[in-house]
């Protein structure tokens, strides 16, 4: 479904990423972690094209990401994003935050799209909050809802990039919540995360970065019981010892 | 909203103004040699009426000028705006070619080349009106294409990004999500350039196009009474700008109203 093959991406003269390579299936859920800086958000923004990679290849859906244009739409068509900063649009209201995608770029009818919206904010619980601006909300309920505007493209695909990381304590339950179920319901998934709870109960495949390379990709059960890498062991000794 | 009566002019609201105009008419009468010739403007006088008349039949040219200019200047420096804002290195070039230039040029220069240039060059000759109009519009859209970037610019990154990963394309994009965040940010120079606009239109004056200031010039040469007439002529730019601002305003209260939602 998503290959990646010896990816490299720079900033300037620094190394975001340097030769990752990576297969995820169809259905698998995958979370990322590793320290900042280690490139886990460059990855996952090379695979919807937000940054351009400068080395190797990424093929999505059988597409390889290049500079076509087309592809690239079609491929954001088929991948939904969420992001830390939420990114919801401010001057829309709920609803309107979730129909503008399915009415202006996959021309659906009025209707059709608004009962769509409705559909997916049942989905993350919040159908209450639908005439409401992004701003008379939670970061728990805004982050839900770019979840929901996300899934109204009907992607194949999640990308979730840190999505707790700026919320408070108490909201990161509902969040990562609404995400346990989208994971049961078999959406295949890309989530970065420092929330280990969130990898163990959902993640089929961990894999751990650092310095802009795969250090280690194992089945979650193998990743958190015996990891190979002693950079894996120090890290997880680190987040999990509070 | 103030509890006054919306149908009783208020003068209140307008204080600025008569503290203006009473600035301008005791620091004229300040200078006790001048002997003042109100006569000619005096509403009470038939000779007086119909100067103010001849002075107040330029106001349609002012206006309409003015409005055609700054319509072509926003939609040419939004058209101009956006391919800098691209990657494309040929965007930006033009881009800044174009603000450079018609940002040196003094608009006095712009509307005599364009009067009298243009009819030799391109065997084109469009008349007074549409003349001023042109060359307004087009030393106006250099600035306009400066506000307009840097409103864009001031959208958060994140909202191309999210509007970049749900599938909507760089029309669509903009339509949607950019421009009508952006023009809340945009409406305040914009305003700025539209009272900038009515006091350049005065310029279109030279080549004959009769405005506010060339009915001032003309009546002055009949009457030959300068200081009372310019008088007459700042004042109608005062009260024209004054309405001009409240009619800005109330076009950012009308886009902004929502504002305190959106954060």
């Amino acid at each position: 479904m998503i290959s990646l093959q010896n990816v490299s991406k720079d900033f300037g003269t620094f190394r975001a990423l340097n030769k990752v390579s990576l297969e995820i299936q169809h259905g698998e859920r995958v979370v990322v972690c590793g320290p900042s800086g280690s490139g886990k958000s460059t990855m996952i923004r090379c695979i919807n094209r937000l940054e351009a990679h400068d080395e190797g290849t990424i093929v999505v859906d059988g597409i390889e990401l290049t500079d076509n244009v087309k592809d690239i739409a079609g491929i954001r068509r088929n991948i939904g994003m969420v992001f830390q900063q939420f990114n919801l649009f401010p001057h829309l209201t709920v609803l309107d935050n979730l129909t503008v995608a399915p009415l202006k770029a996959r021309k659906m009818p009025k209707t059709k799209a608004i009962e769509l919206a409705k559909h997916y904010l049942d989905l993350v619980h919040i159908p209450e909050q639908a005439e409401k601006y992004p701003g008379q909300l939670s970061g728990g309920q805004q982050q839900r809802v770019a979840i929901a505007r996300s899934l109204c493209m009907e992607p194949k695909i999640m990308l979730f990039d840190e999505p707790t990381s700026a919320l408070d304590p108490e909201m990161i339950k509902e969040v990562l919540d609404v995400m346990i179920e989208l994971a049961e319901g078999g959406m295949t998934m890309i989530v970065v995360t420092h929330e280990m709870g969130f990898a163990k109960r959902a993640a089929d495949t961990v894999v751990f970065m650092d310095q802009g390379q795969i250090v280690e990709t194992a089945d979650t059960e193998t990743f958190f019981a015996s990891p190979e890498s002693e950079r894996t062991k120090l890290f997880l000794s680190q987040i999990l010892d509070h | 909203m103030p509890l006054t009566s919306p149908r009783i002019f208020n003068m209140y609201r307008f204080r600025y103004l008569l503290v203006a105009i009473s600035v301008l008419i005791i620091s004229g009468c300040a200078n006790t040699n001048y002997h003042w010739g109100w006569y000619v403007v005096s509403p009470t006088t038939s000779q007086g009426q119909t100067n103010l008349k001849f002075l107040l039949s330029g106001l349609g040219y002012t206006i309409s000028l003015s409005l055609i200019s700054i319509a072509i200047s926003i939609l040419v420096g939004l058209a101009v705006a956006l391919p800098g804002l691209t990657r494309s290195r040929f965007g930006r070039t033009f881009n800044r070619i174009y603000v450079e230039t018609f940002r040196s040029i003094p608009p006095l220069v712009m509307i005599l080349w364009a009067y009298y240039g243009l009819p030799v060059l391109l065997n084109l000759d469009i008349g007074v009106f549409a003349a001023g109009m042109l060359a307004l519009a087009l030393c106006d859209s250099a600035f306009e294409a400066e506000i307009f970037r840097a409103g864009i610019q001031s959208i958060n990154r994140g909202q191309h990004e999210a509007a970049d990963s749900i599938g909507l394309n760089y029309i669509n994009k903009m339509r949607y999500i950019i421009l009508p965040q952006a023009i809340r940010r945009i409406l305040p120079p914009l305003g700025n350039q539209f009272v900038y606009m009515l006091k350049m239109s005065s310029l279109v004056s030279v080549i004959g196009l009769a405005d506010l200031t060339r009915q001032a010039n003309e009546l002055v040469v009949t009457e030959y009474r300068p200081l009372e007439i310019y008088t007459v002529l700042v004042l109608e730019y005062l009260v024209l700008i004054v309405i001009a601002s409240k009619l800005v305003r109330k076009l950012e209260h009308y886009m902004g109203a929502d504002e305190s939602l959106a954060r």
